[in-house]
């Protein structure tokens, strides 16, 4: 099981900041082992926000981007204690879901 | 390991770049502060925080316990401060400890693990976590902005402190190099990277408080021990023993430079 994603949703103006850090591999398939055998590609492909159940974000990731991924992004609306709800899901169909209240 | 397989005209890239970098030292050392400051808003060592505080109440070992009651210096089950007062001396060991060390003691007296158990594989590579890193990012975390009060009152400290500063200017190795070799004088470098001079009370307490940090080019959150193994390594000393008398003693030595400094870690490090 994948350890626990960082969440933080803070309201700005008329809009809530969401920063959320995931821990993850983020294998491309480029990199070999100490015995020269390819480590097989393993990363992050769909992220899904959802602020109250309706989706906000959805986001199509590949091998590029880092290990233990860090994304921030902005959306109109949303109130203190709404939910804030993240789920990503990888190449291997590992999936993992975390919960945050906007502050 | 990471492969780098690096073509003829990234090659050129580099050198022209590296001529550049003579010329303006100054810009490169700002661009880098810039690239930490841009980093620090999703700092990757919160996830080692979280997952080490999540640990730490987890009921482990033979004896299925908690570290919770760990005593670190503080009293039992306090973590709020105490990495600011590591390395100390522990009555019911008899010794001075630093926090790697405590936490392989409480491991042992209170979960019942073996103390090798305890201390095998204190740091993360490609394919495992090492809980230690875990457990160090979440009790460091603990101490942020407090300021370091490293004590001497102990005549075992007096001691560990000596030997210490014995090590950080002792030289040896293939290369005949020690720790003041590098970081005994202001601006020296290794490659890109301004190195701290840990003979000054400002280099001394900016790099001891600085660590752990979430390593960017490693993918991984390291602690101020991986940073003694790894100078070890550079210096092609032998391999400085984990929770060792030596190790801890020269993070007595380092510590207790930086008191007065506030604690300010786990960071971001390129």
């Amino acid at each position: 099981m994948a350890d626990p994603m960082k969440i933080r949703a803070n309201v700005v103006g008329d809009s809530t900041e969401v920063k959320v850090l995931m821990s993850h591999e983020m294998e491309t398939g480029q990199r070999k082992d100490a015995q020269g055998n390819a480590i097989p590609a393993w990363f992050i492909q769909n992220v899904a926000v959802a602020h109250n159940g309706k989706p906000v974000l959805n986001a199509q990731w590949g091998p590029a981007i880092a290990k233990n991924p860090f994304l921030a992004f902005k959306f109109k609306g949303g109130a203190k204690g709404d939910k804030i709800q993240i789920t990503w899901m990888d190449s291997r169909g590992e999936k993992r879901t975390d919960e945050a209240l906007i502050s | 390991m990471r492969h780098h397989r690096v073509s003829i005209p990234v090659v050129a890239l580099v050198l022209a770049l590296a001529t550049c970098v003579v010329q303006g030292q100054g810009s490169t050392v700002d661009e880098i502060a810039k690239y930490r400051a841009a980093l620090q808003d999703g700092n990757p060592a919160e996830l080692w925080e979280a997952r080490g505080a999540a640990l730490w109440k987890d009921k482990r070992g033979p004896k299925n316990a908690s570290l919770e009651p760990c005593d670190l210096g503080l009293g039992a089950g306090k973590v709020k401060g105490a990495y600011a007062e590591l390395p100390r001396y522990f009555a019911d060991a008899d010794r001075v400890m630093d926090l790697e060390t405590r936490i392989v003691w409480c491991m042992v007296t209170l979960q019942g693990y073996t103390e090798a158990d305890a201390k095998r594989g204190p740091f993360g590579g490609p394919d495992r976590k090492a809980d230690m890193e875990a457990y160090v990012a979440f009790v460091t975390s603990e101490s942020r902005g407090i300021k370091m009060n490293v004590g001497q009152s102990h005549p075992k400290e007096q001691e560990a402190y000596r030997l210490g500063e014995k090590m950080f200017y002792f030289r040896g190795g293939t290369h005949d190099f020690a720790c003041a070799t590098c970081h005994g004088e202001d601006a020296k470098r290794i490659r890109l990277q301004d190195l701290p001079n840990l003979t000054q009370k400002a280099g001394a307490q900016k790099a001891y408080t600085t660590w752990p940090a979430y390593r960017v080019s490693q993918g991984e959150l390291r602690s101020f021990q991986w940073r003694l193994n790894d100078c070890f390594r550079q210096q092609r000393f032998p391999e400085l023993l984990f929770a060792s008398d030596a190790s801890i003693a020269l993070t007595m030595f380092l510590a207790r430079n930086a008191n007065g400094a506030p604690f300010d870690a786990p960071s971001i490090k390129r």
